[in-house]
């Protein structure tokens, strides 16, 4: 308990720093602390799979993208700053923030007693699965269509980001260009740490059945995989127009629609898999969504293509 | 009190905290950073209701679970895309 309110307090305290901080890299700086802190706030709720979710997009690739944002604008004239609000506005805007963390708060305090829960149905239902991983189980079998509409949305937006090329830079190489390191940590990771990140991607993917684990945290850690490289100016992205990569962006949420629609013309419902064969169909999906996702997350970080690089 | 209810206040404090920053910070940049603030506030809360409906061998309902899991991606995405979009106007300005 001691630990927690520790945690608890470090949380609001590095949050409120990162909220208040004036320059934009401090912020981010503390913002990606927050992501740490929280991290261990969700291991403390005996949530494992969000906290490797948590750590590894949360923290890490929020973090990688808001940092490179930040030295993005240091470069560029940025928009005339708006005008902040003055000190009756922010006291008033500050009690009704207060009026409502309050009032939530309150409803933390008042949630029904005992807990409405779902722990047991799921439960009961896991063994049809072949799964050990109720979060894998609720992810892929019970709530199926959630994750096909996240996949998809995941898609949706690497689409729009792309959607923002200006004009001559369409189909180009994605990204600034980013300048070469030959000496240093970064220039080090990005050729020591791959090997042994794919390796550990691939365990947490594996292990998801049965273990915390999965697709998503796999598929960001495949993505920073690609995105160390890239920022040592070792790799280049493919151009937007490559078929390929565009096709491996589309593959899984494609993937599971098709056997989605499977499981209406077999087993009359969308999503349903047939008897015995639930296991190597969520897999399947699982392994074609890894691909997708983390291809699609480090494009999201990588960003918009440049006029500036053509192909 | 509970640890899970002292994670969903800290959640409702958050919430406060983020939406505070949207809304007196001028900067895009800490505009998006500060609702992502306020989306693990949510999360949180979320978070301890989860944990309170622990049973059936599972230290949470995972349901929930689940669904901030979703949650989590989703907000990356939608992240992602302010910031592509504070870029571009950037851009755009620079250019003017």
């Amino acid at each position: 308990m001691i630990a927690d309110l520790l945690l608890v307090a470090a949380m609001l305290i590095v949050a409120l720093a990162s909220m208040l901080a004036r320059q934009a890299f401090t912020a981010v700086a503390l913002f990606i602390a927050y992501g740490l802190l929280l991290t261990l706030a969700w291991v403390r709720l005996a949530a494992v799979d969000v906290a490797m979710t948590e750590a590894a997009i949360g923290a890490g690739l929020s973090g990688v993208l808001l940092l490179g944002a930040v030295r993005r604008l240091a470069t560029q004239a940025s928009p005339p700053p708006e005008q902040p609000p003055g000190p009756a506005m922010t006291l008033l805007i500050a009690l009704g923030c207060a009026a409502l963390a309050a009032a939530l708060g309150a409803v933390v305090l008042l949630l029904p007693n005992p807990a409405p829960s779902l722990a047991a149905p799921v439960a009961a239902n896991l063994p049809a699965t072949d799964l050990g991983n109720p979060v894998t189980g609720v992810l892929m079998s019970f709530r199926a269509l959630d994750t096909l509409l996240e996949s998809a949305v995941v898609l949706l937006a690497v689409v729009c980001v792309w959607a923002l090329t200006p004009e001559g830079g369409w189909g180009g190489v994605p990204g600034a260009a980013q300048p070469v390191q030959r000496d240093g940590p970064l220039a080090l990771l990005a050729r020591a740490l791959p090997p042994l990140g794919i390796v550990i991607a691939m365990h947490i993917l594996w292990v998801g059945a049965d273990a915390p684990g999965g697709k998503f945290q796999a598929a960001a850690i495949l993505a920073a995989m690609w995105l160390l490289p890239w920022m040592a100016g070792l790799v280049t992205p493919p151009p937007i127009a490559a078929r390929w990569l565009r096709w491996t962006i589309a593959i899984g949420p494609v993937v599971f629609i098709a056997i989605g629609l499977a499981g209406a013309v077999i087993e009359g419902a969308f999503l349903a898999y047939p008897p015995g064969w639930a296991k190597p169909l969520i897999l399947i999906i699982e392994f074609i969504l890894t691909a997708s996702i983390a291809v699609a997350l480090a494009l999201l970080v990588i960003g918009t293509p440049d006029t500036a690089q053509r192909r | 009190m509970t640890s899970a209810t002292l994670f969903g206040l800290a959640g409702a404090a958050l919430v406060g905290i983020g939406l505070f920053g949207m809304l007196v910070r001028t900067d895009p940049l800490l505009r998006i950073l500060c609702f992502n603030l306020l989306g693990g506030g949510v999360f949180l809360v979320f978070g301890a209701v989860a944990r309170r409906g622990a049973g059936a061998g599972f230290g949470g309902d995972p349901v929930p679970q689940a669904i901030i899991l979703t949650g989590l991606v989703v907000a990356f995405a939608a992240t992602a895309l302010a910031v592509a979009l504070v870029l571009r106007l950037a851009s755009a300005e620079d250019k003017r």
